[in-house]
């Protein structure tokens, strides 16, 4: 068989919605495009451990803190099923790790914004996790098998992420007038940024229809984002906050809510590296990754000395 | 214009500007710990089933990590790790000699059977 019979092929497994498993034929690009989705969103479940790791010393009490300790982990959680689903593929985790460290691979650029007030954890719950649902919950349906399987992992534990992050702000919706405006304001900082993290409109993001074509992705960029708007706009009446977005209307005609542009020179300024904490969160990342490093070696070598000793006796 | 050199995106808000993950056939670094496939008993009674891999120096770390990274919504009470190196896999591209054999064998099934109803418990 040619190549393109081996593709028309693996189209039609494609589209009758059979799995695409590690050791089965599959196109080049099909294998590279899923290597670096799964990776990035690996590296953003780690970074994304940094912002809120920012608060576990700070968590306003005792039960606060073994939850934000208890949701932390799990990203740590979902960041390994995610390079584990990304190695089926054939790419080693150090050298992930190692594309992570130089700034070569990326990840969500929702990270590189600051963790200011206690706040910001719940509206990190609420808004960031709730974002990144929605893309999950979609590609619980991907076409590649271990992806999928990860992601259905993941899914059930974010919606522990999401309520927590819903209560936080709950709690401080209704409390003094000081709570109130920080639970304000955290919702004001993490509004636009979270919509900023599906991505670029629809009519700029050329690598989409492949995507689609291949099941990798189900959905658009826009339409998830229209999905988002939908729940949260209707979420915050239970808050009564205010989402900072003058143009956010229901529209009765589309059945769905209008809302206000998004600042796309900031988008791009921060994918580019240019957000607040860009710098900082690599450096964090290095950092452990450093002080970690005797760790691992000395594992090794534990591991080594022992099987020694074995072989020896036997 | 200021997007030029990043167009594509794979996966939400996160360019493909030469980014990481492209793929590789270099061995994995001599020092990287080993991978482990990962096997839990969600509940007694039931057979271990496969949940994922994981990376640990030796075999008693494989079972800690996987306590920690698989059952910490007390998803098992039992875990076997295994190191993914000594698991043969059958090839999906002999799948038709090795499974076309049993499709046309359907009186293995029960149901192939045509009985009277006034036979019971069978």
């Amino acid at each position: 068989m040619t190549v393109q019979d081996f593709e028309k092929l693996f189209q039609d497994r494609i589209d009758a919605e059979i799995k695409i498993e590690a050791k089965d034929w599959m196109p080049d690009a099909y294998r590279k495009t899923n290597l670096r989705q799964i990776s990035q969103h690996a590296h953003s479940e780690v970074v994304g451990m940094l912002p809120e790791g920012n608060w576990i010393s700070r968590a306003p009490s005792l039960k606060r803190k073994a939850i934000l300790l208890a949701k932390v982990q799990d990203e740590g959680g979902h960041g390994l099923y995610l390079y584990s689903a990304a190695e089926t593929l054939g790419m080693s985790r150090d050298e992930m790790i190692a594309d992570l460290l130089s700034g070569k691979a990326k990840y969500s650029s929702i990270f590189n914004y600051p963790s200011l007030t206690w706040a910001d954890m719940g509206a990190i719950g609420w808004l960031v996790d709730g974002a990144a649902i929605l893309n999950q919950v979609m590609l619980c349906r991907t076409s590649y098998g271990p992806y999928a399987r990860a992601m259905v992992r993941i899914c059930k534990e974010e919606s522990f992420h999401q309520r927590q992050g819903f209560e936080i702000l709950l709690v401080l919706s209704r409390g003094t007038d000081e709570q109130k405006a920080m639970c304000q304001d955290a919702i004001n900082r993490w509004w636009w940024p979270s919509l900023m993290m599906f991505g670029p409109k629809d009519s700029e993001s050329t690598n989409s229809d492949q995507s689609m074509k291949w099941k990798i992705k189900r959905k658009s960029n826009d339409e998830l984002r229209q999905n988002f708007v939908d729940m949260i706009a209707e979420q915050i009446k239970v808050l009564g906050m205010k989402l900072p977005d003058e143009n956010l209307k229901w529209n009765e005609e589309r059945r769905h809510y209008d809302f206000g542009e998004i600042n796309w020179d900031e988008f791009w300024a921060v994918v580019k590296g240019n957000g607040p904490c860009n710098k900082q969160r690599l450096e964090a990342r290095q950092k452990a990754h450093d002080e970690g490093a005797w760790v691992r070696e000395a594992a090794t070598a534990y591991a080594n000395k022992k099987l020694a000793g074995k072989t020896k006796a036997a | 214009m200021f997007n030029t050199c990043i167009r594509k995106f794979y996966y939400g808000d996160i360019p493909e500007d030469n980014a990481g993950g492209t793929q590789s056939n270099k061995p994995a670094a001599k020092n990287e710990w080993p991978l482990w496939e990962i096997f839990i008993r969600s509940k007694q009674g039931l057979d271990h089933k496969h949940v994922g891999s994981l990376h640990a120096a030796d075999a008693a770390m494989a079972i800690e990590n996987a306590r920690d990274v698989y059952t910490r919504r007390q998803e098992g009470i039992s875990i076997w790790v295994v190191e993914s190196k000594y698991i043969t896999a059958s090839n999906p591209e002999e799948a038709g000699e090795l499974y076309e054999p049993a499709v046309d064998k359907i009186y293995r099934h029960p149901t192939f059977y045509q009985l009277p109803d006034e036979v019971n418990h069978m």
